[in-house]
């Protein structure tokens, strides 16, 4: 059986539901929620702020330090046990060099901006949801940004290029499944996360960044008018469930 | 936001309690606005987040299979686990638990087990050999004060919530709940009382938890049998001090009862 209608009745470019909202944790500096169909994420900038250990300081300009953590309730399947491991580490390595590049730190030399993402829920599609959400924290604390990162995953399940899989997709078993998360930085027109995994021509890859663009303008969108949501209900409730 | 902590700084604090004033307004005994939501996340097996004021907790609970200990071969066994995430609090780092967030599970812990809230033998599967093991995770969001009392309660309405997942063939398919909850016994619920000078006062805000004196938590059923107990802080306390202190955790007990 091929796959030729998306299970959730989605259209091929189609993203799930896509709810945005700045400003949630008080304490921190700017924060944010994202949730794209199953998957939440929560976003917290602290910073700028002195950074230890001394070493990791950079006299030119201040250093972005994003840390990707799934609460332990948070996955498909088992406990996802609580603390960084290998996975952790490497989203959060690829969601700096995701950010980095529209952000503008040369005013802050020796200081870190700390970005704390955090998943309650998860359904593929996770280190994206990260990306959104830490940009909209980012930009509502206040730093100087040239754009927003938008992020959605894209890929083929079978023979479908397709735009935002969700697990069940991404769990396919009876065709070829690729997984291509990307970010995308729409006043540059460009990318900046790529990752894959599965099998894919160049030629669908290339289908597939052109529909995930698209999808990321839109978010995009979705991104701004959380912050303009924010400053036009700036005591609004902290409420985002 | 930072908050300097002097002696000046404390001595108000004191000053304005012995007058009933509290920066935000509230009496001494007056928690802040209460809200308890479930079913917060779909991954989990039950779950809630409660706002107590600007603190926010989110308490999950994942069953798994695992086998018995072996001085408990008929029973179940459960695990509570908090995570003072550093997206909470610019003072919380990322890493292994601090003593502060031990502490904070193992209280929370002792309030769910001492008062049998959860019957660990319905928890077995087959004796000695496999049983249900109920981990809990209690991960802030947002730490404005009184994180105890907030998980504590966010513990219980998670609990609550909780549904078995399809268990068959051996295999567990999380994606199928089944209507079977996890039976609560009892409802205990946690209350933290506060001694700041020679007052006593619940549900602190930041300024007040880092200028305290005493602290002593008790954990209550609905019949007001006490189940766990944990005194913390720099001074002592009386047995006065203790009875009374009791009095105001029952009293505010029977009131947070009411949002699970």
């Amino acid at each position: 059986m091929t796959y030729e209608k998306r299970h959730d009745q989605r259209r091929p470019e189609e993203t799930r539901v896509i709810e945005a909202k700045a400003g949630v944790i008080p304490n921190a500096d700017g924060s944010a929620y994202f949730k794209i169909g199953n998957t939440v994420a929560y976003a917290a900038v602290y910073g700028p702020r002195d950074l230890h250990p001394k070493f990791m300081q950079d006299p030119s300009k201040g250093v972005l330090r994003c840390n990707y953590n799934m609460m332990p309730f948070s996955g498909m399947g088992d406990r996802v046990r609580p603390g960084a491991n290998r996975r952790s580490k490497e989203i959060s390595m690829v969601t700096e060099k995701a950010i980095l590049p529209v952000i503008d730190l040369s005013d802050y030399p020796n200081a870190v901006v700390d970005v704390f993402i955090e998943l309650p829920q998860t359904d593929a599609g996770s280190r994206c949801a990260g990306i959104c959400a830490a940009s909209i924290a980012l930009a509502d604390a206040g730093l100087s940004m040239k754009d927003l990162v938008s992020a959605v995953s894209v890929g083929k399940v079978d023979k479908m290029i397709v735009v935002d899989l969700d697990y069940e997709e991404e769990a396919y078993d009876d065709g070829p499944v690729a997984d291509v998360p990307i970010a995308y930085i729409s006043a540059t027109d460009e990318i900046s996360l790529l990752q894959m995994d599965g099998e894919i021509t160049k030629e669908e890859l290339m289908k597939g960044i052109e529909m995930g663009k698209k999808a990321c303008l839109k978010i995009n969108e979705i991104q701004k008018k959380a912050l303009k949501d924010r400053f036009n209900n700036p005591n609004g409730d902290h409420n985002e469930q | 936001m930072v908050i300097t902590m002097n002696n000046e700084f404390k001595n108000h604090i004191i000053q304005a309690l012995d007058m009933n004033v509290r920066s935000d307004g509230r009496k001494l005994d007056e928690f802040r606005e209460i809200s308890v939501t479930t079913d917060v996340s779909k991954t989990a097996e039950g779950s809630a987040i409660v706002k107590v004021g600007d603190t926010v907790v989110i308490a999950g609970v994942k069953l798994d299979i695992g086998a018995p200990f072996p001085d408990r071969p008929d029973e179940g066994a459960i695990m509570v686990n908090v995570e003072l995430l550093p997206l909470s609090n610019p003072d919380f780092e990322p890493g292994p638990p601090s003593i502060e967030a031990i502490e904070l599970a193992r209280v929370v812990d002792r309030g769910i087990r001492e008062s049998r809230a959860i019957d660990v033998k319905k928890l077995a599967i087959k004796k000695g050999e496999k049983c249900w093991l109920a981990q809990i995770d209690i991960c802030t969001i947002n730490d404005a004060g009184s994180l105890l009392d907030a998980s504590a309660l966010a513990t219980i309405a998670a609990l609550k919530n909780t549904r078995f997942p399809a268990y068959e063939n051996e295999e567990i398919d999380y994606k199928n709940k089944t209507d079977k909850t996890l039976e609560l016994e009892k409802i205990p619920v946690s209350v933290t009382v506060f001694k700041i000078g020679k007052n006593y006062l619940v549900d602190p805000l930041k300024e007040e938890e880092k200028n305290y004196d005493a602290r002593l938590t008790v954990a209550l059923t609905e019949d007001n049998t006490l189940c766990a107990l944990q005194k913390g802080g720099e001074l002592p306390l009386t047995t006065d001090d203790i009875s009374r202190m009791i009095d105001i955790a029952s009293e505010k007990a029977a009131e947070i009862r009411k949002y699970i």
